[in-house]
């Protein structure tokens, strides 16, 4: 899989050269929705706490990066701090529940970030939104972000960053000690490890990815709504991650491109059926996605 | 005799079944101490309630002069607390090399300060440098082995190292064993009384949770309460 990546990384330079605008939107969205799910990708696939709560910290972060600076490092640091508290606030309800518990919990916690971006109106906009963000500069110095172009090549150069930094983490200790809880975690307890305390760390910092992703949603959409983060959102984020291999966090972009693009375009050809298409292919990638990889494992070794 | 482990009436229950029932333990430093009994004696209960992986119902653990009670599982190994379990437990998506250092991790100053040791501790196996989800039943006992090690415990608990293992890994484990040094304080639950025998300095007998006897080795094998312990139990078992 590792050679797809340069021409793909190529591809997602040169698109908004060669798509028409609204392709290029629809990858904007791919990349912050991505990014949002490569979070999720960390808590479920490597730390082994599945979720469906990220997009609460998503929420969090926009909402907060609408209020803040035009400048977008600033914007940025200001969404990934604000996704962090939240999640070191939900902190105690998470990391001592395991397996489908964490799920059902993760899924109130999303529920009600809905809830409240849509009574909070002073700061959301309530159901009609916050629209008009005027979009920011970068950093101090360089030029505004005024074409869909430019902010696009932004969200991929931020993205970028961030897996790169996510993914050298996770090939270090920080990512054995996270796999080693997810698969024996009375092991990582018999050996000293502080189990729990590992997982909140691992909750925080998928909270500030998810909420960095919030201060890019604001700048390549430049509207919010609630329906941003409800909980269609949260479960086609999931099924990106599945689909992409739940353990891999490049793997869960694309995932979460594919989800996307079959949720566009299957539900341009069949209006209206757009969710059922969308359980329908969780349903076959959780029956049919384990076999095909082990398949495709034993086939090549 | 002040012990490295001292275990007072400790009791556990699980529902109305007492597991066990007002144990006392003492072991040394630098002893070896096996735990022996038919099925359900109450052995593993015993270890899980040193290593602190379960709470008692009543009494007191002390480790190395100091009380362990309540503390967790986590807190008992970085004070010197190795492990390993019935049912081999290992991470299987990590290399064997990264399950001796993550293992030992805590206790030398990090991961990658610990891969020298782990790099050691796996030449003197024979195990390969792969997905431990590969290895075998008894390459996986090996591996949690070292990795305990890894960890520097002061007291090493074993609960049935020998099971399953073939003749080989058998005679391998065995010199292991021996080889250990007197720093390493082992509290050792096995059914292959052979090794107990051969390893032991005192040996602790339980059977369905209660205190039967306590002795050296040859104590224990002439023992004729001890041989109606079994008897009742396991008429086939070897004794
Ligand atoms: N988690 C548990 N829940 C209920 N009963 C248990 C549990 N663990 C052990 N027991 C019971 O406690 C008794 C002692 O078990 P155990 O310590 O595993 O015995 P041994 O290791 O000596 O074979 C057995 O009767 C067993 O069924
Ligand atoms: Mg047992």
């Amino acid at each position: 899989m590792k050679w797809l990546i340069a021409p793909a990384l190529l591809a997602a330079v040169a698109a908004p050269w060669l798509a028409d605008p609204y392709t290029t939107a629809t990858l904007a969205r791919i990349l912050v929705l991505g990014l949002v799910a490569a979070s999720v990708a960390l808590l479920t696939g490597v730390a082994g706490l599945p979720t469906l709560g990220q997009t609460a910290p998503f929420a969090a972060g926009a909402y907060a990066a609408a209020h803040s600076s035009s400048v977008g490092v600033v914007q940025l640091l200001t969404a990934a701090c604000v996704g962090a508290a939240f999640a070191a606030l939900t902190t105690p309800l998470v990391v001592y529940a395991r397996g489908v518990v964490v799920l059902m919990i993760t899924l109130a916690i999303g529920e009600l970030a809905v809830t409240a971006a849509s009574r909070w109106r002073s700061v959301t906009g309530g159901t009609d939104g916050l629209a008009g963000m005027a979009s920011p500069r970068p950093l101090w110095g360089l030029p505004v972000l005024d074409t869909d172009r430019a902010r696009y090549l932004y969200a991929l150069a931020v993205v970028g960053i961030v897996l790169c930094v996510v993914v050298l983490l996770l090939r270090g200790p920080a990512g054995m000690y996270l796999r080693g809880c997810r698969d024996d975690e009375a092991r990582m307890r018999a050996s000293g490890h502080p189990v729990n305390a590992y997982l909140a760390i691992a909750y925080i910092a998928a909270g500030a990815i998810a909420g960095l992703a919030g201060s890019l949603l604001v700048t390549t959409q430049q509207y919010l709504s609630p329906a941003d983060f409800g909980f269609d959102i949260a479960a086609l984020l999931l099924l990106g991650v599945v689909i992409g291999g739940a353990g891999s966090v490049v793997g869960a972009i694309a995932g979460t491109a594919v989800v996307l693009a079959a949720r566009d375009w299957l539900s341009g050809l069949l209006p209206g059926r757009g969710p059922l298409l969308l359980g329908a292919l969780f349903i076959v990638a959780a029956y049919a996605l384990p076999r095909l990889r082990f398949r495709l494992r034993s086939a090549v070794t | 005799m002040r012990g490295l482990l001292e275990v007072d009436a400790l009791t556990r229950r699980y529902g109305s079944l007492v597991a066990l029932d007002r144990i006392d333990l003492r072991i040394g430093e630098g002893e070896r101490h096996a735990v022996i009994g038919p099925n359900g004696a109450g052995k593993t209960t015993l270890l899980d309630l040193v290593a602190g992986v379960s709470r008692p119902n009543g009494g007191r653990i002390r480790f190395a002069g100091r009380d362990v009670t309540r503390l967790g599982p986590a807190r008992r190994a970085r004070l010197g607390v190795g492990r390993i379990h019935q049912r081999p437990a290992v991470w299987p998506s990590l290399s064997t090399l990264d399950n001796i250092a993550v293992a030992g991790a805590r206790h030398r100053g990090g991961y990658r300060r610990t891969l020298p040791e782990a790099r050691k501790l796996l030449s003197s196996l024979a195990i390969p440098d792969v997905t431990a989800a590969r290895l075998s039943h008894g390459q996986r006992r090996q591996l949690e082995i070292a990795m305990a090690l890894a960890g520097r415990p002061r007291l090493l608990l074993l609960d049935e190292p020998a099971a399953g293992l073939s003749a080989v890994e058998f005679s391998q484990l065995s010199a292991v064993l021996s080889e250990l040094p007197r720093t390493v304080t082992v509290l050792l639950v096995e059914h292959r009384l052979d090794l107990v025998y051969a390893l032991a300095d005192r040996v602790t007998v339980l059977r369905d949770g209660q205190y039967v006897a306590t002795g050296t080795p040859d104590e224990i094998r002439a023992s004729s309460t001890v041989q109606s312990a079994y008897a009742a139990r396991q008429p086939e078992a070897v004794i």
